[in-house]
């Protein structure tokens, strides 16, 4: 049974890991790096449930019988490359944090957002003068 | 027979542990250089567990995108953001409490889990076999795993691309920059310096980008019959374009690669394929059924199957060079306009 | 006396495979005893390529006629254009960065190779 349900196990483990850097780190690039352990547990579940004892890659060779259901393959391997086209629309969204906040610390990003309208206003401001940089640029 | 189940479970448990080694060292780690370097090292080894497990056509676009691409698209991002983790204040027990419980339930459902490995598991009894043994006689491929991506499930691997699409129109709006014309000079003067400090690099490098190209190639029309595809071979094709921009600059590549272009052909990708699905519509079949692109059903399949891959190359090659170009021009535009972000994150702190 | 020549051939292909496997070993030795950055990275690069190399002999014995072979081949020589490279690079962006070799007086430098590799990547 050790054996038999050890990757499932460790499929939890690093789930929670995972699951563990999102909630607790505030650093953004850091969650960023959570998500991907939390999608590639993902991955190896999946992968681990299409092993078959004795099967091969599902590629037809003449003389083999037993291969590897395909059908995980085909999801897994659409969703590793969807999932870095998604990770760069997120590392791109934490790249215009950094110029608008100067910070990717999620604590200091709350703080600056819950300060009184002045400091709101000058965001706002400040966002507008890299605005009209890359216009006059 | 029974050595070998042996000697593979011990490599699974081995790989295994090591991933969850570098996980934890991940969560230690405060330098957030060595945590990019680790989670690339990750996906190394989780490409490693892919191939122990048969899916080697997981593993193949693992490699290209976990260790390649992903870690230097972070690498680049934290040349932008600061490299180091600020400690946080509050301690994180209600965060662990979560966690524990979480994956206290989680492994109190595997037990009802099949075992790693069960032939009679209910996954490899619906559709798989189907897959497996028609497979042959339906679409005439040998990969099955082409098979049921671009044929059985072009629908669905359609819905894919136009993500991977959209997900480059998201960088696009999100980071790209209107830049002034690079003079000549300037970008002669930095490429002499790279030069003389990058020498063996770049000569190495120029020798291996054609044959990287070529491979990429390979991979896309290979993969009828053996591991490859569209996926893999579009991120090969653009982690070459992408080594050219790390030695020899972004302004001369610019002058190589011409961004309009680029983004015509993602787009163009995703409507060829779309334009695949109408013709067969139009010649009575359903949506993305390929027996009726040609009068032999194989032939057929064979051609539709061939070009869908190829507009699947095209447009994840396209978007990964999009994205990347987008990345280092922000970084340029960054350095350029230096003074002011910083005059400006001066101020937020000020408050 | 084919059946000999296979012999000679799996028990030849065995000691490659087995040579490349020990130095695979001796390099990861290599990087947890050695000093400093630059040895360690000694360790690692020559022992590695070599390792490399004698695994894939190793690998092309074990089915000398095929395609395998040719494959096996290419990927050799793109190891042993990749890997050497890679060395030079890695060590040059530590010396870059000011990382000194470690000398007998300044015992106390080796704490930081790990963190130095960047700078010239990003």
């Amino acid at each position: 049974m050790i054996m038999g349900l050890f990757n499932d196990w460790v499929v939890v483990v690093l789930m929670m890991i995972g699951l563990y850097i999102i909630i607790a780190h505030g650093n953004l690039i850091k969650k960023i790096v959570g998500l991907t352990i939390f999608q590639t547990s993902v991955f190896i579940f999946y992968i681990s449930m299409a092993k078959i004892d004795g099967g091969t890659a599902p590629i037809l060779v003449d003389g083999v019988t037993q291969y590897s259901n395909p059908l995980p393959h085909v999801l897994i391997l659409t969703a590793i490359v969807v999932g870095i086209a998604t990770t760069a629309v997120a590392l791109a969204l934490i790249v215009r944090i950094k110029e608008a906040y100067g910070t990717i610390e999620e604590e200091e990003i709350q703080e600056q957002d819950s300060q009184h309208k002045d400091s709101h206003k000058l965001n706002i401001h400040n966002s507008s003068e890299i605005n009209r940089d890359k216009k006059e640029c | 027979m029974k050595r070998g189940e042996l000697i593979e479970s011990l490599i699974n448990i081995v790989l295994l542990s090591l991933l969850v080694g570098i996980a934890i060292a991940i969560v230690c780690m405060k330098d957030l250089f060595a945590v990019v370097m680790l989670a690339g090292i990750y996906g190394l080894i989780s490409a490693s567990f892919f191939v122990v497990m048969d899916a080697v056509d997981v593993a193949f676009t693992e490699a290209s995108v976990g260790a390649g691409i992903s870690t230097l698209l972070m690498l680049v991002v934290i040349t932008m953001t600061g490299r180091t983790e600020h400690p946080t204040r509050h301690k994180p027990l209600l965060a662990i409490f979560v966690v524990v419980v979480t994956g206290g339930l989680l492994i109190y459902g595997t037990f009802d889990m099949p075992y790693l490995g069960a032939i009679d598991a209910p996954i490899h009894t619906h559709v798989a076999p189907r897959y497996i043994n028609e497979s042959m006689q339906e679409v005439g491929v040998p990969n099955i795993v082409t098979a049921v991506l671009a044929s059985y499930r072009a629908f669905d691997t359609f819905g894919e691309v136009v993500v991977i699409f959209t997900a480059g129109i998201g960088v696009l709006a999100l980071l790209s920059v209107v830049r002034r014309r690079d003079e000549d000079s300037v970008i002669d003067s930095i490429n002499d310096s790279m030069h003389e400090q990058h020498l063996i690099l770049r000569i190495v490098s120029k020798m291996m980008i054609p044959f990287i190209m070529l491979f990429a190639l390979y991979v896309q029309f290979h993969g009828d019959y053996g591991p490859g595809g569209g996926f893999q071979a579009g991120v090969i094709f653009a982690s070459a374009i992408i080594l050219y921009v790390l030695l020899f600059g972004l302004s001369t590549a610019r002058k190589v690669i011409n961004q309009t272009l680029i983004q015509l052909i993602a787009a163009f990708g995703v409507l060829f394929y779309g334009c695949v699905g109408l013709v067969s519509l139009l010649n009575g079949g359903n949506f993305f059924d390929y027996n009726v692109l040609s009068s032999d059903p194989i032939a057929g399949q064979h051609l539709g199957i061939l070009l869908i891959e190829w507009g699947v190359g095209c447009t994840v090659a396209s978007v990964m060079i999009i994205i990347f170009f987008n990345f280092a021009g922000r970084k340029e535009f960054q350095q350029r306009n230096g003074n002011l972000i910083d005059n400006i994150s001066k101020k937020n702190k000020g408050i | 006396m084919i059946f000999d020549l296979d012999i000679i051939r799996e028990l030849i292909s065995a000691l490659f495979l087995f040579m490349g496997s020990f130095l695979c070993i001796s390099g990861g030795v290599g990087i947890l005893r050695f000093p400093d950055f630059y040895t360690r990275m000694h360790a690692v690069g020559v022992t590695d390529t070599l390792a490399a190399a004698m695994i894939l002999i190793g690998l092309m014995l074990q089915n000398p006629d095929g395609l395998v072979v040719i494959k096996l081949s290419l990927i050799l020589l793109m190891t042993l254009f990749i890997n050497p490279t890679a060395s030079h690079a890695l060590a040059k962006a530590a010396f870059h960065n000011g990382l000194m070799p470690l000398i007998e007086k300044n015992k106390k430098n080796n704490s930081l190779p790990d963190k130095k590799q960047e700078s010239e990547k990003g």
